[in-house]
């Protein structure tokens, strides 16, 4: 299994080391981490860190993604996230009590697009468009449009803080991703969720309760959202509703299709779209290391990420394969017939052609 | 109290006819921002005071609400016009109504790009002077000793970012001891001004390269507040912090002296406004074509906790 995981990664991690190396080069002190007041200090640190909210929101949107949908709220939730602990926590509560609420409210959201998509059958892109624009608004009401600061170690730890000198979103990023990985593929629930994105009529004649399994994953990504929303809400301890997860949808389906997802649901990986989130981490790193002027910010970020997803095209990658055969080293036999559910991205779009 | 309500009423009906009591129509913009929030309430308290009857009309970002609330100004034919302009063009038709109507337009905060005689006077704040303003406060803090200045910039290409960073450069042009080192965009945001602060403590060795910080505003200067301070160092002393606006929590992180100065961006565009007002209609004054409002340099010797006090309460 985890054989089959790297053979599906490899091309992300190749690309990640590429732009690290990228890093290295504008700013030869970037792999260097040391202890700075308890805490470790350093810009292969920041590229975890700062990747936190993306990475978040990464391993809800792939799930969503799987079953051929797409949640573009998930920025506006962030903020309603972020706004409702910042409300309850100034209002005098325990931060656990403001992180439950939050919690509460990204769920709530979660199943608003749910049961938009689900039951309503709306087209994900309309559904959870309605939450994208409605809920800054709603944000914005529960902080009356001023940025809510706080001051509540509880909650400022969890955006800023650290746990064993490690920043606190570090953890949270892998530990969501560990609980999630280890829930949908340790159970059928993966397999399921690519049923539906695939066919999700047949999936349903097969016997899966496609309806339940959709409103659970935009349940999912809703609470991703709402940790991403109360992190940097803890990082900058306040809530700015303006601005906290304001297109940050657009970065976290970006980290799931560099993670090779195919937006037409089916088949995908957790891990390649959290290595997708910190491949745009370390292209963002680098842009400010380079010092270069502000104004090709955006067009430095598009270059890179053009040439990111040409590598990982189809087309590119059977040119290489036939290249690779062609020079006579073998390449590995496939057989279609084969059951693999987890296995290399390589041949997963081709296939899906076909299907 | 009945009484006293009944004479308000009938007072209030009947000043129009005698004259004194004003209506102003004021088109905000919206509420996109604390200062805008601050502008509004600003505004409607400038008017309680001067015992004008403020007729308010939010736009939500929208032109056409504008032009719609300047139109139904002039039908119920209020005395003078207040005007934040969400955009620069396409002003000309309708502020060219409000001059038949000989109803005085006064624009807030922005100019547009019309004939100046269609509107009385413009009240703004002169961004490039106040880049100047936090610029000169830095050549004369450091007072000629060698200095490595990182800036945060605003969002790219919006006119108050270049009209900030000019009036920066301005200022410190000439000053061979200070050099911007590092210049990148923060997004106006506290999030972004933390992040891009990180990297350049890291991108300047932990920081010990960096002498002084400019932020185009007090959010992304606040945000940077707290990377400094995670990279172990002291704001406001092992760094010196200079930023534009004057927002409550920048004038507590003073107080606190975890920043050195701010330049006020004042949310009161309406008092000018009014005062401009008064004088025409006492003796037909024309005011100037532009009132420029003052920059107030706000440094660790002013009084922060009565600017904090008297601001926090506007909707910053």
């Amino acid at each position: 299994m985890i054989r089959a995981t790297l053979r599906r990664v490899a091309p992300q991690i190749f690309i990640l080391g590429l732009v690290l190396l990228l890093n290295f080069l504008l700013s030869p002190g970037f792999f260097k981490v040391e202890m700075h007041q308890g805490r470790l200090f350093g810009n292969l640190i920041d590229v975890l860190n700062r990747g936190a909210p993306v990475a978040l929101l990464s391993i809800g949107m792939t799930l969503v993604i799987a079953t051929r949908g797409i949640d573009l709220s998930v920025g506006a939730v962030m903020a309603i996230a972020g706004a409702v602990a910042a409300s309850v926590v100034t209002e005098g509560s325990h931060w656990l009590v403001a992180v439950f609420a939050a919690l509460g409210a990204g769920a709530l959201c979660g199943l608003w697009n749910g049961v938009l998509v689900a039951i309503f059958r709306i087209q994900p892109i309309v559904a959870t468009l309605v939450l994208m624009v409605a809920g800054r608004g709603i944000a914005q009401l529960l902080t009356h449009g001023a940025i809510l600061t706080f001051n509540d170690p509880g909650l400022v730890r969890l955006g800023g803080g650290t746990i064993f000198s490690v920043p606190t979103p570090i953890w949270l990023w892998i530990a969501l991703a560990l609980i999630v990985g280890i829930v949908v593929r340790r159970s059928a629930l993966g397999l399921l969720i690519e049923a539906t994105g695939i066919n999700e009529r047949s999936a349903r004649l097969a016997g899966i309760n496609a309806r339940v399994l959709l409103v659970a994953v935009y349940l999912v990504a809703g609470l991703c959202a709402a940790i991403a929303g109360i992190v940097v809400a803890g990082d900058i301890r306040g809530a700015d509703a303006n601005n906290a997860g304001l297109w940050m949808e657009l970065d976290a389906i970006l980290a799931v299709v560099i993670g090779g997802n195919s937006l037409l649901g089916g088949r995908f990986s957790i891990t390649a779209s959290l290595l997708g989130a910190l491949i745009i981490q370390s292209v963002n790193s680098a842009i400010l290391l380079s010092g270069m002027p502000v104004e090709f910010n955006l067009v430095i970020k598009a270059l890179i990420i053009i040439a990111i997803l040409v590598i990982q095209s189809p087309r590119i990658k059977h040119s290489l394969y036939l290249l690779r055969a062609s020079s006579g080293t073998q390449p590995p036999v496939e057989r279609p017939s084969a059951p693999r559910r987890r296995s290399a991205g390589t041949e997963r779009i081709t296939e899906e052609g076909r299907t | 109290m009945k009484l006293l309500k009944t004479l308000l009423v009938t007072a209030a009906t009947l000043l129009p006819v005698s004259g004194y009591a004003q209506t102003v129509g004021f088109s905000q913009i919206g509420s996109e921002s604390g200062w805008r929030a601050a502008e509004t309430a600003v505004t409607k308290e400038d008017a309680k005071q001067e015992g004008i009857t403020l007729k308010f009309a939010d736009a939500q970002q929208k032109q056409e609400n504008q032009i719609k609330a300047l139109r139904g100004f002039i039908a119920q034919g209020v005395d003078a016009i207040f005007l934040a302009p969400v955009v620069a063009t396409g002003w000309d038709e309708v502020l060219g109504e409000a001059k038949d109507a000989d109803i005085p337009v006064i624009l807030l905060d922005r100019k547009v790009d019309a004939p100046d005689d269609l509107y009385m006077t413009a009240v703004t704040s002169d961004t490039v002077h106040e880049g100047k303003v936090a610029g000169e406060w830095l050549k004369d803090a450091v007072d000629g000793k060698p200095c490595n200045i990182v800036e945060l910039q605003g969002t790219t290409g919006a006119s108050v970012t270049i009209d900030r960073k000019k009036g920066f450069a301005d200022a410190i042009d000439g000053a061979s001891n200070l050099k911007i080192i590092r210049s990148q965009t923060g997004d106006f945001t506290r999030a972004q001004g933390k992040i891009v602060m990180e990297s350049f403590l890291k991108a300047e060795d932990g920081g010990k390269d960096i002498c002084a910080l400019y932020a185009h505003n007090d959010d992304m200067a606040l945000g940077a507040i707290q990377a400094i301070k995670e990279a172990g160092l002291k704001p406001g002393k092992d760094i010196k912090i200079v930023s534009i606006d004057s927002v409550p929590d920048m004038h507590l992180a003073i107080a606190h002296g975890e920043s050195n100065a701010t330049v006020e961006l004042t949310p009161d565009m309406a008092g000018p406004a009014f005062k401009a007002l008064k004088a025409y209609w006492k003796d037909g004054t024309m005011p100037p074509k532009w009132i420029q409002t003052k920059s107030t340099l706000y440094t660790q010797d002013s009084d922060n906790m009565a600017a904090y006090d008297r601001k926090k309460d506007l909707g910053y």
